[in-house]
C-alpha cells in the first residue's frame, strides 16, 4: 500500500508559538524546536510536491474551508500570546490543489470552500507549522479548517477527499495534523521554566497515545479518538479529530514507522512532534488491533508484557 | 472629580451580515441588503446614542477569545483590515479606531485586584476581533468615540457555565468601580447573539431573506421567553436562569457578556428597551438596551 500512497509520511506536530517565537524560554521549547527543524529537513529531502496542513486551531462553521490564495501574506498574532511577538508569514499556497480538494470534498457529499482573500486570518497553528516546515516555500502549501461541528464520518470522508485531490492531480504530499494532545492550558501566566504537563493524568494519556504512534498504530488512535477526548480534551469542539482526519489521508490500518521527536508541554498543554511514515511489514499484530484482519497470527504477547 | 458613571448598557449582536447588507465603504464585500429588522433596530439605537454624553465604549467580545486570563486593548491605536475567518466573503473591513487606553489600564487595575487574571495586550500588530467592529460599526458608524475591548475568557470551556457567570459578575463589578474611579461616562456593549445554532451551508446569495429563519422552534421559544425577562425588567431571573438558557440554545451568552454587563450595572430590575429581533444564518438576535435614567427610558417596541 506505501508504494500507491501519494503521502510520503505525516506529522503531528503542536499548535502554540514558543516554538517559533521563544524556543529559548525553557529546553522544552527548544527540543520541540529541534524537532520541527529536523522534519523541514526531511520534507527537503522527500520529494515532495506539497505540504497539507489540517488545523485544529482553524475552526470552521459553513462546512470546510481551504485556503487558495495564492500569495497568503499578513502579520500574525495569538490571542493569548500576544506578548511573545509577531509572527509575519509569506505563504505560497498551491491554488489548483485547494481546487481540487474542495471539489473532491463536494464529490464526497462535504460542504467546502476556498478561501481566496488577502488578509484572511490563518490560524496560529499553521504559521507556526509553515514558518518552522516550510520557512523558504520551498514547496507550496494548503491549509484544510476543522469543522467545529463535524464528527466521524465527516472528518472521515474530508480525509479521503485529501487523498482524492492528491491523485488525480498525480501530487506528492506530506500531510501536517496541526494538534496538542491534551489540550488544557495553565489559566495563569506562568514562568516558562516552570512549565510542565497540566496534570498528571493527562500526562499519563499522552505517554499512552505516544506509545501508539511510535508503534505505528494510526488506525488504533483513530479508534481511540472519542475516548481520547472524553479524558484529555478541554469541550471546545465536539470530538478530537486529527487521528480521523490523518488515517483517513494516509489509510486506516496500523502499518506505519511511527516516531515520536519532541514531547513537552506548551503552557500545560501536551506539545509533540511525531512522524508517521507508511511501511509494510507488522499488520494484525498489535493489542486490541483495529487492522481487518484475515488471518490469525497467534497470541499478541499482550498478558505477559507489564509488570512482573 | 465627579463619580464615574454607565450611562448606557447594550446587547448589540454582531453577525457580519448587517455590516455586509449596509455597504459601508469600509466593507470590500457587496451585497443587496438583508435583516432590515435588525439593521433599522441598530439604526435607531444609534440615533439614541447620539443624544447621550458619553466618553467610551467598552466592549466585550467573544470573538477574542483568550484561555489566560482576561486581556485588554492597550494601544492608543489600531487600524488595519479584519477578515471575518468564519465569513470571509461577507467581511472585509478597515478599521481605524481609538481605545481609551488610560481607561483600559484602570479595568486592568481593578480587575486584578479582585484576583482575576489579566493581561494588557500592547502588540501593534494585533487584529481587533469582528465581533468588536461589527457592534461598535453598527451602533457608532462615524467611530468618533474611543473603546477599549475586553476578550472574553473561556471559563464555560474549561469548567463550567456555573464559574463563567461566577467570574463575569467579578469582572463587571471590578469594570464599574474602574469606570466610577475614572470620572467617565461610558457605554457598554454586551456583543453576542442569543441562541447559537446556526446553519452549517449557506445559502448561494448569503441575503436572499427567503431562505433566512431561526434554526428550530426550540431556540425562538426560549428568546422571546428571555426577550420578555429584559421588558419585565428581570435582569436577576436572566442570570439565574443563564446556565439552562445557555446550554438548550448553544447561546452565545457563553461567553459571558450579558452577565458582565448586568454585573456592572447592578443588576437593573427596570424594562429594557428593545430595538429588534431576528435570525441571521439561523441564530436569534436581539438588539436591546438598559437605560439607567429615568427620564430618557422608553418603551421602543
Ligand atoms: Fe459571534
Amino acid at each position: 500500500m506505501s508504494e500507491d500512497s501519494p503521502i510520503l509520511f505525516g506529522l503531528y506536530v503542536p499548535p502554540h508559538p514558543q516554538p517559533l517565537l521563544s524556543p529559548d524560554a525553557n529546553s522544552g521549547y527548544a527540543n520541540l524546536r529541534a524537532a520541527f527543524e529536523k522534519c523541514r529537513k526531511r520534507i527537503e529531502e522527500s520529494d515532495a510536491d506539497l505540504i497539507l496542513v489540517y488545523s485544529t486551531t482553524w475552526p470552521s462553521v459553513v462546512g470546510h474551508q481551504i485556503q487558495a490564495l495564492k500569495e497568503s501574506i499578513w502579520t500574525h498574532v495569538d490571542d493569548d500570546f500576544h506578548y511573545l511577538g509577531s509572527m509575519p508569514y509569506n505563504f505560497h499556497i498551491d491554488t489548483e490543489f485547494a481546487h481540487e480538494y474542495c471539489s473532491a470534498a463536494e464529490k464526497r457529499g462535504l460542504h467546502a470552500r476556498t478561501v481566496e482573500y488577502e488578509g484572511f486570518p490563518i490560524d496560529t497553528g499553521s504559521v507556526v507549522a509553515l514558518s518552522l516546515l516550510n520557512p523558504d516555500n520551498r514547496i507550496p502549501a494548503c491549509i484544510v479548517s476543522s469543522n467545529m461541528y463535524a464528527n466521524r464520518s465527516e472528518t472521515i470522508v474530508l480525509g479521503k477527499a485529501a487523498n482524492d485531490a492528491l491523485v488525480s492531480q498525480g501530487k506528492k504530499a506530506v500531510v501536517v495534523v496541526v494538534s496538542s494532545l491534551s489540550n488544557r492550558m495553565f489559566t495563569e501566566h506562568i514562568d516558562p521554566s516552570e512549565d510542565r504537563i497540566h496534570s498528571s493524568k493527562d500526562n499519563e494519556w499522552n505517554e499512552k497515545i505516544l506509545e501508539f504512534f511510535a508503534d505505528g498504530r494510526l488506525e488504533d488512535l483513530s479508534q481511540l479518538s472519542r475516548e481520547i477526548h472524553g479524558q484529555i480534551r478541554v469541550q471546545k469542539v465536539v470530538a478530537y479529530k486529527p487521528a480521523w482526519w490523518l488515517a483517513a489521508s494516509m489509510g486506516q490500518h496500523n502499518n506505519y514507522l511511527g516516531e515520536v521527536l519532541a514531547y513537552e508541554a506548551l503552557h500545560g498543554s501536551g506539545g509533540a512532534v511525531i512522524q508517521l511514515t507508511p511501511s509494510s511489514g507488522s499488520f494484525g499484530d498489535k493489542e486490541f488491533d483495529e487492522d481487518d484482519v484475515e488471518y490469525y497470527q497467534g497470541d499478541r504477547n499482550v498478558l505477559n508484557k507489564g509488570n512482573h | 472629580m465627579s463619580k464615574g458613571e454607565i450611562v448606557l448598557g447594550c446587547l448589540a449582536p454582531h453577525p457580519p451580515h448587517l455590516v455586509y447588507a449596509e455597504n459601508p465603504p469600509q466593507n470590500e464585500a457587496f451585497s443587496e441588503g438583508g435583516w432590515e429588522t435588525l439593521r433599522w433596530g441598530y439604526a435607531k439605537l444609534a440615533r439614541k446614542l447620539k443624544t447621550i454624553d458619553y466618553d467610551a465604549i467598552v466592549i466585550f467580545t467573544p470573538h477574542w477569545q483568550t484561555y489566560i486570563g482576561t486581556h485588554f486593548l492597550g494601544l492608543p491605536e489600531f487600524k488595519s483590515k479584519s477578515v471575518d475567518p468564519v465569513f470571509p466573503n461577507l467581511f472585509r473591513y478597515n478599521y481605524d479606531l481609538k481605545v481609551d487606553v488610560e481607561l483600559a489600564e484602570a479595568m486592568h487595575e481593578e480587575t486584578a485586584k479582585a484576583g482575576i487574571i489579566t493581561k494588557m495586550m500592547r502588540n501593534p500588530d494585533f487584529r481587533v476581533d469582528y465581533g468588536t467592529i461589527t457592534s461598535c460599526h453598527l451602533l457608532n458608524p462615524s467611530w468618533d468615540k474611543p473603546i477599549v475591548t475586553i476578550s472574553s475568557n473561556r471559563n464555560s470551556h474549561y469548567y463550567s457555565n456555573e464559574v463563567m457567570i461566577e467570574q463575569a459578575k467579578a469582572l463587571g463589578e471590578a469594570c464599574m468601580r474602574a469606570i466610577e474611579k475614572s470620572g467617565k461616562k461610558v457605554v457598554l456593549v454586551s456583543s453576542h447573539s442569543l441562541s447559537h445554532r446556526h446553519f452549517v451551508t449557506e445559502a448561494p446569495l448569503p441575503e436572499d431573506m427567503s431562505r433566512e429563519h431561526i434554526y428550530n422552534h426550540s431556540q425562538y421559544v426560549w428568546d422571546m421567553k428571555i426577550i420578555d425577562m429584559f421588558r419585565q425588567g428581570q435582569m436577576q431571573e436572566v442570570v439565574d436562569i443563564m446556565p439552562e438558557y445557555t446550554e438548550q440554545t448553544i447561546a452565545e451568552t457563553e461567553a459571558g457578556g450579558l452577565i458582565w454587563m448586568m454585573a456592572a450595572m447592578g443588576v437593573p430590575s427596570y424594562p429594557a428597551e428593545i430595538y429588534g429581533y431576528q435570525s441571521v444564518i439561523g441564530t436569534g438576535n436581539c438588539i436591546a438596551c438598559w437605560d439607567p435614567n429615568t427620564e430618557t427610558r422608553e418603551l421602543v417596541l
